[in-house]
């Protein structure tokens, strides 16, 4: 039995140790916030932060994971008071289709933690995130409105 | 009373409770219930008795905003308060039930807004008149006195008001109005209706709660990896379900239809785990005999072919081009494009001998339907879909190929919702990809530089031949000659040459050829826009002028819209502008490219796009459409390229099909400038324009003609 600590709360999962942290946390644990892509760290859908690093959780087995804080999507609001990135993505309508803005907030929320006055070389390093809707102005706009919030 | 059918209506909570005293609790999509115990006013709006109105929109917003955009018709018709409004979806099995009272159901072909538009504001208009005339008649009154706003009906004489919320329940027994009789507003009038209302869905999709079809969860639901036959068209010859069936998790080894076999577990990872380690013989055919080369050989044929379809013709071409001082030609190439939307293709299912649902992400929740119906054995009256969140579609999504494998596996599964998930390899190697064509351009010069003769060949696939034969007109392709016919409403020939021809070589391929945002018009705007470029350097002038002598009133416009803005001609030192027009979709489109060539490497700067899409419905989610244009549009040039070796495509992940991140994407600056008189779309008309507005700004840099794409495959090295 793997033992993770999810969004603050203890939670037990029977599964084979290699799985993919991402298959974990949507299939076992249900928190399906957490979106596939392409399942080789590529496309950012499924970014988690393990101890506040952005983590690609599509190439992270589960069994890295014990011991550590993970926060996902679900976690990002105590209450249901949105962060101020959350916020900001919803001031300016950032998500289009909507289904990369979960890592995408994942991304930027730990970027954030790093660096709380980005530039936009930052961001250009620091957000590899693929969204095919194209939302990435709105994105950049929103990192930025963030920042200053 | 005319409360809405309700088919079925699923409302499932599950409690995950075992994990560490999570408890999680979630409602699948299901058949149109907001309005429970409310009767509808008519077939588009609800309101409840707390004056909450709830719109009915069956065009799905996989992103593009026409979920708030229809919402904001009827609104304005309605004449209610927007900050009371919310929406919901009918199934395409009560559509089916009630004589499909709410149209087509398809987000495809730039057409969620501008094929409804007419009927969802009656809609809302009838419903304001049946509201006022409840009102009218309980106080005894003239309709004609009484007064709306915002969902509260005045009688000025009387003083007296209600709300909608009061009467909605009277207005439901009335006799709704003649569609022909009820009037529609002028859009100069417009209050919620072509301002820059926020999303109504914006919320859930920063929290996680946004519910796509990946994030569909049933009780005691399993779920399916698949592996089709690599080449299209090959099938199953054999398989050895044995060495997976001892595998963690899995609990069944399915064929699926002739070429597919697939595995059914308890988690996702299982499933792809025991499908990959699946030995499977295929019978690949002889399309394992097709490459890219063999393809680009056929199509190079077609280039010269003596058949071929005509689809605009004027003038003698032949004659005119004899007669030239100058004749230019070029020949040009586009490749075959994934859509590769974020969320891979899936859908969920549970069959029964009674009974069979479907729970997915779609453009087209009635063809979903139609596939449903015809792979479970079942009468369409057993049968129902129900439209999940999309995480992207792009076009893919109107194809309900995935929606008839789940049906099939869930049929070997009596009674047990199966979900069926591609990984994204699946998804990359068996897509209904953008058509691969090649094109061949003559053109004839007269003395002065202006054009006389304008040949045009394009030689390859159809993609109604793949996906809708019976669209076909006598062979014919006519969806081919997007943005080249010589007078669609549609999409039509932007430049005024007296000698024409414009035909099509068909040449299909084994891949199935499928729509993809902006479809045809997509390579037809690289031919046109790029080969124009051509003439106007052939003829020693301005693109710009060269241009605007030919162009079309409405094309005109908004290239110099964009020309104006982007300061065209006065570029920054170093910094080389492209410009493209077209007419596509409806709408007329226009780009100006600003890019710089640094030793070979590509810089893009800057975009400013035009649209004129008649009517603006909602500038600022039309914005956010054009950029997202770019974004899709520049990724298929710089990087798309879906390759075939051995009958299979080679490309199988983001890795070998990149597309454009943040850091390569331009500022993109947008002008909406609806002039109004007709309905254009909006998601798809202005990729057509990214990628000629750049290739032309690459000559301006370089003076090196890109002819054939991705441009990752291109030396761009100055000449």
């Amino acid at each position: 039995m793997t033992v993770l600590t999810v969004n603050g709360k203890q939670m037990q999962a029977d599964v084979d140790p290699r799985t993919p942290l991402l298959w974990v946390i949507r299939d076992t644990l249900g928190l399906t916030g957490t979106k596939y892509g392409c399942g080789i760290a590529q496309c950012g859908c499924c970014t988690v932060q393990i101890d506040g690093v952005a983590t690609r959780s599509c190439s992270f087995p589960v069994s890295g994971a014990v011991g550590k804080k993970i926060t996902t999507i679900e976690g990002l609001a105590i209450d249901g008071k949105l962060t101020k990135v959350q916020k900001a993505w919803v001031d300016n309508d950032v998500p289009q289709c909507g289904y990369c803005q979960s890592g995408m907030i994942m991304a930027v929320s730990a970027l954030l933690k790093d660096k709380p006055k980005p530039t936009d070389a930052d961001i250009d390093a620091a957000i590899t995130n693929i969204c095919r809707c194209g939302t990435f102005q709105q994105v950049r706009e929103s990192i930025h409105a963030a920042a200053k919030a | 009373m005319n409360a809405i059918t309700r088919v079925n209506r699923r409302s499932f909570l599950v409690g995950a409770g075992a994990a560490g005293g999570l408890s999680l609790g979630f409602t699948v999509p299901s058949a149109a219930n907001a309005a429970d115990a409310t009767p509808e006013v008519n077939a588009w709006v609800v309101v409840k008795p707390d004056d909450t109105v709830v719109v009915r929109v069956v065009r799905p917003d996989m992103g593009q905003g026409s979920l708030t955009g229809l919402a904001q018709l009827v609104a304005e018709e309605l004449e209610c308060d927007w900050s009371k409004v919310t929406t919901e979806y009918p199934t395409p099995g009560q559509n089916l039930a009630r004589k499909r009272v709410w149209g087509a159901m398809n987000s495809t072909g730039s057409q969620a807004i501008r094929t409804s538009q007419e009927y969802v504001r009656k809609g809302g208009a009838a419903a304001r008149m049946m509201l006022v005339q409840a009102a009218a008649d309980a106080w005894k009154v003239n309709p004609a006195e009484c007064a709306v706003d915002k969902g509260v009906i005045s009688h000025k004489a009387s003083g007296r008001k209600t709300t909608y919320g009061k009467v909605a329940e009277a207005a439901a027994k009335l006799t709704a109005p003649d569609p022909k009789t009820v009037p529609l507003k002028d859009p100069k009038d417009w209050k919620i209706a072509g301002k820059r209302l926020k999303r109504l869905d914006t919320a859930d999709k920063v929290v996680g709660k946004h519910m796509f079809g990946i994030d569909v969860k049933l009780p005691g639901m399993l779920i399916a990896a698949i592996r089709d036959c690599p080449v299209n068209g090959g099938k199953v010859k054999s398989f050895d379900a044995s060495r997976v069936e001892g595998m963690r998790g899995v609990k069944k080894v399915v064929q699926v239809g002739e070429s597919g076999v697939a595995v059914v577990a308890d988690n996702f990872w299982n499933a792809k785990q025991a499908v990959a380690a699946l030995p499977v013989v295929w019978d690949e055919g002889p399309n394992a005999n097709v490459s890219s080369q063999s393809i680009a050989a056929m199509l190079k044929e077609g280039l010269d072919a003596e058949q071929a379809y005509v689809g605009n013709k004027n003038g003698d071409v032949k004659e005119a081009l004899a007669g030239a001082v100058k004749k230019v030609e070029a020949v040009y190439a586009y490749s075959f494009q994934n859509h590769a939307t974020m969320e891979p293709m899936n859908a969920t299912a549970l069959w029964t001998a009674d009974k069979c649902e479907v729970w997915c992400p779609t453009q087209n929740a009635e063809a979903a339907l139609a596939v449903t119906i015809a792979t479970s054995g079942l009468p369409a009256a057993k049968c129902e879909v129900y439209k999940t969140q999309l995480g992207g579609g792009f076009g893919r999504r109107g194809r309900a190929d995935y929606v008839a494998q789940a049906v099939n596996i869930a049929k070997q599964m009596p009674g047990v919702p199966v979900k069926l998930l591609w990984t994204r390899e699946e998804d990359m190697t068996h897509c209904s990809y953008h058509p691969i064509t090649q094109c061949k351009l003559t053109a004839g010069l007269d003395a002065a530089g202006n054009v006389t003769a304008w040949k045009m060949r394009i030689s390859g696939q159809s993609i109604l031949a793949s996906l809708a034969p019976e669209r076909l007109e006598n062979g014919m392709d006519p969806a081919t000659f997007q943005g080249l016919t010589a007078s669609s409403p549609e999409g039509a020939f932007g430049y005024n040459i007296p000698n024409v021809l414009i035909d099509h070589a068909m040449r299909n391929t084994h891949l199935t050829a499928g729509f993809w945002r902006g479809v045809n018009s997509n390579h037809n705007a690289i031919y046109v826009e790029s080969f124009i470029d051509e003439l106007a350097h052939a003829a020693g002038q301005s693109p710009l002028e060269f241009r605007r002598k030919l162009l079309k009133p409405k094309q005109l416009a908004v290239l110099n819209a964009v020309a104006a803005k982007a300061g065209y001609g006065k570029a920054p030192k170093g910094v080389f502008q492209g410009l493209a027009s077209m007419h596509t979709f409806g709408s007329y489109v226009a780009a100006c490219a600003e890019v710089s060539v640094t030793d070979g490497r590509l810089k893009i700067h800057r975009i400013v796009a035009a649209t004129d899409p008649g009517y603006a419905v909602n500038p600022a989610q039309i914005e956010r459409q054009v950029m997202g244009s770019f974004v899709y549009g520049l990724s298929a040039l710089l990087y798309g390229e879906i390759s075939v070796k051995n009958g299979a495509v080679e490309q199988t992940n983001f890795d070998t099909y990149n597309v454009m991140r943040i850091a390569e994407m331009p500022k993109v600056e947008v002008i909406v400038m609806p002039s109004g008189g007709f309905w254009g779309g909006v998601g798809e008309p202005t990729i057509s324009v990214a990628a000629p507005a750049v290739l032309n700004a690459i000559f301006a840099a370089t003076g090196k003609r890109v002819r054939s794409f991705p441009l990752m495959n291109q030396d761009l090295a100055a000449v």
